[in-house]
């Protein structure tokens, strides 16, 4: 309860371990989430990002571990965190404006037609409310899903690769769109990324995961001013930090290839 | 009515109801039309040009002209039929979407149950009309649950595939916002399974208009199939091709309707 009090920790995840059958997918692992910051979580495929996220959002219970939101253990989805999955996973039988809407649905509750409008408002997507899922680029599906995410206004985030799918420059906007929307709503974004590049530009902190079993290898602080400028992201510290980090990524690959013979 | 163009689009259509149709040009509808004139004002002038006579093959016209001035004597027989049909679809549907519904959520039960159905829509249901007649009489009762049983397990096996369909994420996603199980049946699952569902009451319908026409041929007394043995045995052939065509609209009519629900319905998956 402590950090719930003192407000020092949004999110802690505690020695979390998953297993599916024999295959243990995460072990050990655990992280803190500070209020109002973004924290990314990078590691090479298959390492349990997507199983750490999940868990977080209370949809896929850990074999043992906690996850603590304001320092109350979350065993089931809460209203308080948002959840974007690595594909958009917009409903294709619904337009787009009943796609943001259908979370309401769900737990009848009246949205907020005026927030709704302005999130549509700042990522460029008013007037495409009629719009099924099919006619829009990905980029666009993938804003969409952003907005429901955060139409329930939660006071956490959690994006899964968010933008894996989408081309270089889709994806530098959308990042920029990402950090826009921290700077207005400062909401906590647990991030989940392959790039390194995109979780510098984004994050307060970068996690690195090992992989089979996924455990913490490091967290690196990202010490670095918003909004994040050209000139920060080309600055020798950011590119210090990347290199860094890659070396740790791929050291872990190949330490875990040469095991592996 | 060229039969290739139908055919062909048909079997199309059956892969996605809503694309049916979808881009047909004016230019197009004209050449379509221009080849069923062509296909039934030729089929008239050999028919006519070699004398064939009517009780072997009547030429369009007789039949046209033999439908107009014996109309009211086969509407009530159609009404026989549209009862039959409707009736035995509406039991044979029901059950079959329910039955569907339910087994999907549980694996173990539907491989139980699987070579049942497997057997079911792979036999003739006419082949049990006899029997079913030796159990009901000779009223509406046997035919009725002849059709449902023809219905039944075609719209049982498509739409069990719908609802198969699962995908894992959009389930989590409702999961997410603490949907319960009824909820992400009818927002997710059902919504996700209705173009399947709407191509499983397609060929239900269709089936059922077969069975129905079949078990009135056997059943005898009253319907559009009884009509057919009775007209051919009289060898008023004219009134005979009238009632074929009589059930060939039928038939076109169900496709109509479904292919207009799913262009409603299920136009998003193209
Ligand atoms: N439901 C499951 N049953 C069995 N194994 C699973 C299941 N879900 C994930 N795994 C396994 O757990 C490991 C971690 O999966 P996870 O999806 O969390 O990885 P990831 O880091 O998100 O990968 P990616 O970067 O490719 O998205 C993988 O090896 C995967 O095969
Ligand atoms: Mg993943």
């Amino acid at each position: 309860m402590a950090e719930g009090v003192s407000g020092e920790t949004k999110l802690a995840v505690r020695a979390a371990t998953k297993r599916y059958g024999e295959f243990v997918a995460l072990e050990g692992c655990s992280l803190e989430v500070r209020p109002e910051t973004i924290v990314s979580i990078v590691g090479p495929s298959g390492c349990g990002k997507t199983t750490l996220l999940w868990a977080m959002s209370g949809l896929n219970p850990l074999t043992s571990g906690e996850v603590l939101l304001d320092g109350t253990p979350i065993t089931r989805p809460r209203p308080e965190v948002g959840l974007v999955f690595q594909e958009a996973n917009l409903l294709p039988w619904r337009n787009l404006i009943d796609n943001i809407l259908f979370p309401f649905e769900i737990k009848g509750q009246a949205p907020d037609r005026a927030w709704i409008d302005h999130l549509l408002e700042r990522v460029s997507l008013k007037g495409f409310e009629q719009s099924f899922p099919n006619a829009l680029s990905g980029g666009m599906q993938q804003r969409a899903a952003i907005v429901r995410a955060l139409a329930l206004q939660p006071s956490v985030l959690l994006m899964d690769e968010p933008f894996g799918a989408l081309d270089a420059f889709t994806r530098e906007e959308m990042n920029q769109l990402v950090e826009e929307i921290w700077l207005e709503t400062r909401t906590t974004i647990v991030f989940i990324t392959h790039s390194i590049e995109e979780a510098l530009f984004l994050s307060d902190q970068v996690v690195v995961l090992t992989p089979r079993p996924g455990r913490v290898l490091n967290v690196h602080d990202v010490p670095f001013g918003r909004p994040r400028t050209m000139e920060i992201m080309a600055s020798k510290a950011v590119f210090d930090l990347t290199n860094r980090i890659k070396a740790e990524i791929y050291g872990q690959q190949i330490a875990g290839r040469a095991a592996a013979e | 009515m060229s039969e290739d163009v139908v055919g062909g689009k048909v079997g199309k259509g059956l892969q996605s109801l809503s694309t049916f149709g979808a881009g047909t040009s004016r230019l197009e509808f004209l050449a379509i039309l221009a080849t069923a004139v062509i296909v039934i004002g030729g089929l008239e002038l050999v028919l006519r040009w070699f004398a064939v006579p009517h009780y072997i093959m009547p030429p369009p016209s007789a039949i046209v002209a033999a439908l107009v001035t014996d109309f009211p004597l086969i509407l009530p027989h159609l009404g026989h039929t549209l009862v039959v049909l409707l009736s035995g679809f509406a039991i044979g549907a029901g059950f079959g979407l329910v039955l569907a519904a339910v087994i999907t959520q549980f694996p173990f039960a539907e491989k139980i149950i699987a070579p049942y159905i497997l057997i079911l829509v792979t036999t003739p249901m006419l082949a049990l009309v006899p029997l079913l007649i030796l159990w009901f009489g000779f009223g509406y009762e046997p035919r009725i649950i002849a059709v449902a049983l023809a219905t039944g397990p075609m719209v049982m096996i498509n739409s069990a595939t719908g609802f198969r369909r699962v995908d894992a994420n959009k389930i989590a996603l409702a999961r997410s916002y603490g949907a319960s199980t009824l909820q992400i049946f009818w927002k997710v699952r059902a919504p996700m399974a209705l173009p399947m569902i709407l191509v499983g009451l397609m060929i239900g319908a269709i089936f059922g208009l077969l069975t129905a026409v079949g078990a009135e041929m056997v059943g005898g007394g009253f319907g559009l199939g009884n009509r057919l043995t009775t007209y051919s045995s009289m060898i008023r052939m004219p009134q005979f091709f009238g009632v074929v065509l009589i059930l060939s609209l039928l038939g076109i009519l169900i496709y109509v309707i479904f292919f207009l629900i799913g262009k409603k319905w299920a136009s998003w998956e193209t």
